[in-house]
C-alpha cells in the first residue's frame, strides 16, 4: 500500500535495520536550526536533508504533503503562492529549518493561541520505525478516526519515535486584512493588566490572532475579514502599528529575536501555563504570549529553576528550559518531569516504535 | 468457542460470581445490573445490528468507584467495556459476553465553568449540549455539535474524536479538548493534557481522543469554550448538478473562505427530509449546498456576499439567505434530521462514513449510483462537504433474506472506494466492530502491528473494550486472500453477522 520504494527511503530504511543491529544510536537532524531544543545530542549524524520537495498541494484541499528535508521556507513560499499558510506560524530558528524539524519540534509561533498547535494541524504522516519498516499514519483528509491518531503523537516527539519522511498537514487561508494595535501600560501592575485585558477580550467573539506583552507594553494583532479587524480595532482602541513594523515585530517573536530574548543569561525558560495564571512572582523580565497561556523568563541560578518548575506545576502547566548549556540542562532536566505512570507509557511507547532505542536517545527524556 | 458469533472477541475465563461479589464491596446494588431484563438495555449502542449481552452492567457514581470496578477487573483479568450515551454508529460500545459494561451515564457532573479562562470540566457523561447551555450565560459554547449533540455525551464524544457540521472552521474534539483524567486498564489516575495549551511529553491527549475505549476509562475532560459569535447566517443553495455542487464547494474553498459549515445533500436525501422537518428545501434540486457564516455583522455581510458570489459563478440555480435565526435554524434543522428522516422511509439502514479528498466527490457518488443499480438497494447521500467526510445511508429491510448481507457489502465496497481515493474508512463514527474488516484494506500488517503495540502501551492484558478497532493480523490474512478472489464484490465473507 506504500507504493514502489523511494531510493532514498530504501538507503534510510537500511541503515536504519543496520543501526538497529548494531544497537548504533543515530541522531535524526534536518537543517540542524533546533539543535539547541531538548537534552543533548548523541548517535551517529543522520541527515534528513535529502528526501525534499512538495509531495502535493492542491490548494482547494486544504491540504499539503511535504518531505521531511524541504525547507521551511519553501514550503511557506509556496502556500503564500496560493494565498495560503501553516496557521500555527511555526518558528524556524534559523534558515536551514526543515519541515521535518518543524513537525518533530513541534513548537509553534504567536498565531497558537487563536488556531491551534502543529499537532492541530497535522493529518498524516510518513514514517520509517526503528524496524526499517515504511508506515502510514492518517491521512490527506480533514477528518479520520481510523486506528489511533499515530501522526497527532508524532508532532513533538523530537524525533525519537521514528523518521518522520512525509507530512500532510491542514492549511488555511491567509487572513484578508490585519491590524495589530499597541498599548502602553506602564507602571508597576503592567502585566496584571496585560493579563485582565487578554483573558476578557479573550472571552469575546474578537478576531484577535496574536498577543504580546513586554516592557510595559501590550500588543494585540487582528486578523480576518477587513469589516471584521476594523471593527474590533475600533472597538478596542490603542495605537495602530503600521503593517510593516508589525510584521517584523510579530516574526521577531516568532524567532526570538527580539531583544528581550538577546539578554545573556544562562537560561531561558519557556512557561505554558492556563491564560489566566496571576503574573508570576519570579525574578527577571518576563515575555508573555499567547492571551498569557506562554510566558518566556531568563533564569540564573539553580534556586530559580527549582522556583520556576514549581511555580509553572502549580498553576496547572509545565516548564521547559528551552535555552541553557548542556550542564544546567543535564542538572535540571529539559522538560517536566512526569507522574510515574505516564513515564512508563512513555517508555512502552518508545519501544512499540523504536524496540532497540536507535533514535535520538535522551533527547526528550534522559531514560529513553 | 472462540467467537461469540457477532465479532471475533477474543474470551476471558470468568468466575461470574465471584466478579459480582468483589464488585458489590465497592458499589451499592442499584449500580450493578446483573439479571437479563435489567442489562438487556446495554446490548448495542446506536449500531443495533450487533446485540451482545453483558456479564454485568456497572454504573459508578464517582471517581472513586470507576476506579474500585476497574481495579476488580483488572486483578481478575475481566473486560471491560466504557459506555457513554450509546449513541455510537460502529458497536463500540457493544458489549462483551465475558465483560462488565461500565456505564458512565452518572457521572454526569458540570464540575466547574470559568468564563474567564473559556473552560469547562465535566464528567464524562455530560452530554454535549448541556455543555454549551451551562455555558450560554457567559457568551460562551462548545464548538464541536455532533447530529446526536442532544443526546451524545462529551465522554463518547472523546472517544470518536466527534466532529460535527461547524468543525471545518471550528475543529474536532481534538481541536477543543484541554485535559483527559481517567483511568488504566490497571486503575491508575492519569491525566493527559492540563489546564495550559501543551504538556510535557508525548502528545498523548492526541493519542486518547478517538481511541474508542481502548487505551483509558475517561473520568473528567476539561473543554476550552469559545466566544459565540454575535451573528450566524446560512446560505441554502440548489444546483441541477451534483458536479455542479461540488464545483462550488472547491470554488469557496480557492476563494480563502473557511465558512463555520458548509453541507451538501443529494435528491434522495432531501425528498426525505422535506415532507419529514419541512426545511423548505428545493425539491427540484439535485444537490444542495449549506453554507454557514457567522462573526461580526460586518463580517457575515463580507462573507455572505463573497460565498454568493462563488455559488452564483458555479450555476447554483437558487439561492436563499436566513433572514432570522428561526429560519436559519429551519434551515439546518433539514440537514440535522437527515438520518431520521431517512429513518422513516425505510425498514432499516447502514450510515456510513468514509472521508475523501472533496475533489473526488462526484466521482464518488457517481460510483455509488452504479453501487445502487448492483446491489439493487437505494442509499441517500448527506455529506460534511466541507472536510470532505460523506455519509451514504444504505436503506434496505433485513426482514428480507440477503439484504442486510448486500447492504454490509455495499457499504464495505464504498469505504473501500474511499482509501482508494486517497481518504478514510471513517471521518468521526469510529471503526468499533463494524469497520473492522475495512480496516485491513487502510492499513498494512506493519502498520496494525504499531497499533496493537500502541495498544499494550496503555493496556498490557487487553482488558479494554478488548477486540474492537483493530483487527488482528490473521484476520486481515484471511481478509486479502478472500479479497483478491472477490474484489467485486467486497468483503461479505469475512463478516460474520447476527440478524436482528
Amino acid at each position: 500500500m506504500n507504493g514502489p520504494f523511494d531510493p532514498c527511503l530504501a538507503r534510510w530504511s537500511e541503515r536504519i535495520r543496520s543501526a538497529t543491529t548494531e544497537r548504533k544510536p543515530l541522531r535524526l537532524r534536518g537543517g540542524g536550526s533546533k539543535d539547541f531544543y531538548g537534552q543533548a545530542l548523541s548517535g551517529e549524524l543522520f541527515d534528513t536533508r535529502e528526501y525534499a520537495g512538495l509531495a502535493a498541494y492542491e490548494p482547494t484541499e486544504l491540504v499539503v504533503t511535504a518531505r521531511c528535508g524541504t525547507p521551511l521556507a519553501e514550503l511557506e513560499a509556496a502556500l503564500a503562492e496560493k494565498g495560503q499558510s501553516l496557521a500555527f506560524e511555526p518558528p524556524h530558528f534559523g534558515p536551514a529549518a526543515t519541515v521535518g524539524g518543524c513537525l518533530a519540534a513541534g513548537l509553534a509561533g504567536p498565531r497558537r493561541a487563536r488556531v491551534g498547535a502543529v499537532r492541530d494541524f497535522v493529518l498524516g504522516v510518513k514514517l520509517i520505525d526503528g524496524q526499517g519498516r515504511l508506515l502510514n499514519f492518517g491521512g490527506q483528509v480533514m477528518k479520520n478516526v481510523a486506528g489511533y491518531d499515530v501522526s497527532r503523537l508524532l508532532a513533538g516527539s523530537l524525533g525519537t519515535l521514528g523518521l518522520v519522511v512525509e507530512v500532510s498537514f491542514k492549511v488555511l487561508p491567509v487572513a484578508l486584512a490585519e491590524q495589530t494595535l499597541r498599548f502602553d501600560l506602564p507602571g508597576e501592575n503592567s502585566q496584571s493588566l496585560a493579563l485582565a485585558r487578554l483573558n476578557e477580550w479573550g472571552g469575546q467573539p474578537l478576531p484577535i490572532s496574536a498577543s504580546a506583552w513586554v516592557d510595559d507594553t501590550l500588543h494585540v494583532r487582528l486578523a480576518g475579514a477587513s469589516a471584521a479587524v476594523c471593527a474590533a480595532a475600533q472597538k478596542l482602541g490603542g495605537q495602530r502599528v503600521a503593517a510593516d513594523q508589525a510584521s517584523a515585530f510579530w516574526i521577531s517573536l516568532r524567532e526570538h529575536s527580539h531583544g528581550f530574548f538577546a539578554v545573556r543569561a544562562a537560561a531561558l525558560w519557556r512557561l505554558s501555563v492556563p491564560a489566566t495564571t496571576p503574573a508570576l512572582p519570579l525574578p527577571g523580565a518576563q515575555f508573555v504570549e499567547w492571551g498569557g497561556a506562554q510566558r518566556w523568563l531568563h533564569a540564573s541560578s539553580p534556586a530559580e529553576h527549582q522556583a520556576i518548575r514549581q511555580a509553572a506545576a502549580q498553576a496547572g502547566g509545565h516548564a521547559t528550559l528551552f535555552r541553557a548549556d548542556p550542564e544546567t540542562k543535564a542538572a535540571v532536566g529539559v522538560f517536566q518531569p512526569l507522574a510515574a505512570p505516564l513515564a512508563r507509557i512513555h517508555r512502552e511507547l518508545k519501544a512499540a516504535f523504536d524496540p532497540h532505542g536507535v533514535f535520538n536517545p535522551g533527547r526528550m527524556y534522559a531514560e529513553f | 468457542m472462540s467467537n461469540d458469533g457477532i465479532f471475533s472477541a477474543p474470551r476471558f475465563p470468568v468466575d461470574k460470581a465471584l466478579l459480582l461479589a468483589r464488585l458489590r464491596e465497592h458499589l451499592p446494588a442499584h449500580s450493578l445490573l446483573v439479571d437479563k431484563e435489567d442489562v438487556r438495555p446495554y446490548e448495542c449502542d446506536g449500531m443495533m445490528a450487533y446485540r451482545q449481552m453483558p456479564l454485568i452492567v456497572a454504573l459508578p457514581e464517582s471517581e472513586a468507584q470507576a476506579q474500585a470496578v476497574v481495579r476488580v477487573c483488572s486483578a481478575l483479568k475481566v473486560p471491560m467495556i466504557p459506555r457513554g450515551a450509546a449513541t455510537g454508529l460502529s458497536g463500540g460500545a457493544l458489549p462483551h459476553a465475558d465483560g462488565v459494561v461500565v456505564s458512565l451515564a452518572r457521572l454526569k457532573k458540570i464540575v466547574r465553568i470559568d468564563p474567564l479562562a473559556r473552560t469547562a470540566v465535566v464528567q464524562p457523561g455530560v452530554r454535549n449540549l448541556a455543555v454549551s447551555e451551562a455555558a450560554a450565560p457567559y457568551g460562551l459554547y462548545y464548538a464541536p455539535d455532533p447530529s446526536s449533540q442532544i443526546a451524545c455525551s462529551i465522554g463518547g464524544n472523546v472517544a470518536e474524536n466527534s466532529g460535527g457540521v461547524h468543525c471545518l472552521k471550528y475543529g474536532l474534539t481534538v481541536h477543543n479538548v484541554l485535559r483527559i483524567r481517567g483511568l488504566t486498564a490497571a486503575g491508575e489516575i492519569v491525566e493527559f493534557g492540563n489546564a495550559a495549551l501543551d504538556a510535557a511529553g508525548y502528545d498523548l491527549l492526541a493519542l486518547n481522543i478517538g481511541s474508542e475505549g481502548m487505551l483509558a476509562l475517561v473520568t473528567e475532560v476539561t473543554v476550552r469554550l469559545t466566544p459565540k459569535p454575535e451573528l450566524a447566517q446560512v446560505i441554502v443553495a440548489s444546483f441541477a448538478e451534483v458536479s455542479k455542487a461540488g464545483d462550488a464547494v472547491a470554488g469557496i474553498i480557492a476563494a480563502g473562505i473557511i465558512p463555520a459549515g458548509l453541507e451538501m445533500m443529494d435528491r434522495k436525501a432531501i425528498h426525505a427530509v422535506e415532507p419529514y422537518a419541512k426545511a423548505g428545501y428545493d425539491l427540484e434540486a439535485e444537490a444542495i449546498l449549506l453554507c454557514e457564516s457567522d462573526g461580526t455583522p460586518e463580517e457575515v455581510g463580507e462573507e455572505v456576499a463573497r460565498m454568493r458570489a462563488v455559488l452564483e459563478r458555479c450555476g447554483a440555480s437558487m439561492i436563499r439567505v436566513s433572514q432570522s435565526e428561526a429560519e436559519r435554524l429551519k434551515f439546518w434543522a433539514g440537514r440535522k434530521a437527515a438520518f431520521p428522516a431517512v429513518g422513516r422511509i425505510t425498514p432499516d439502514y447502514l450510515c456510513m462514513d468514509g472521508t475523501i479528498p472533496r475533489k473526488s466527490l462526484a466521482h464518488m457518488l457517481l460510483a455509488i449510483a452504479e453501487m445502487e443499480q448492483r446491489y439493487g438497494l437505494r442509499c441517500a447521500n448527506v455529506f460534511h462537504a466541507g472536510d470532505g467526510n460523506l455519509h451514504p445511508l444504505i436503506m434496505f429491510d433485513a426482514n428480507l433474506p440477503g439484504q442486510l448481507e448486500r447492504a454490509t457489502a455495499f457499504g464495505g465496497e464504498i469505504l473501500e472506494l474511499s482509501v482508494e481515493l486517497g481518504g478514510t474508512i471513517t471521518g468521526e463514527h469510529g471503526v468499533g466492530v463494524e469497520k473492522l474488516t475495512q480496516m485491513c484494506a487502510q492499513f498494512t500488517p506493519d502498520e496494525l502491528e504499531i497499533f496493537h503495540a500502541v495498544k499494550r502501551a496503555f493496556d498490557p492484558d487487553g482488558l479494554l473494550n478488548p477486540g474492537k478497532v483493530i483487527p488482528t493480523i490473521a484476520r486481515c490474512r484471511e481478509y486479502r486472500l478472500t479479497h483478491s478472489v472477490d474484489s467485486a464484490v467486497g468483503m461479505s465473507a469475512d463478516q460474520t453477522l447476527v440478524k436482528v
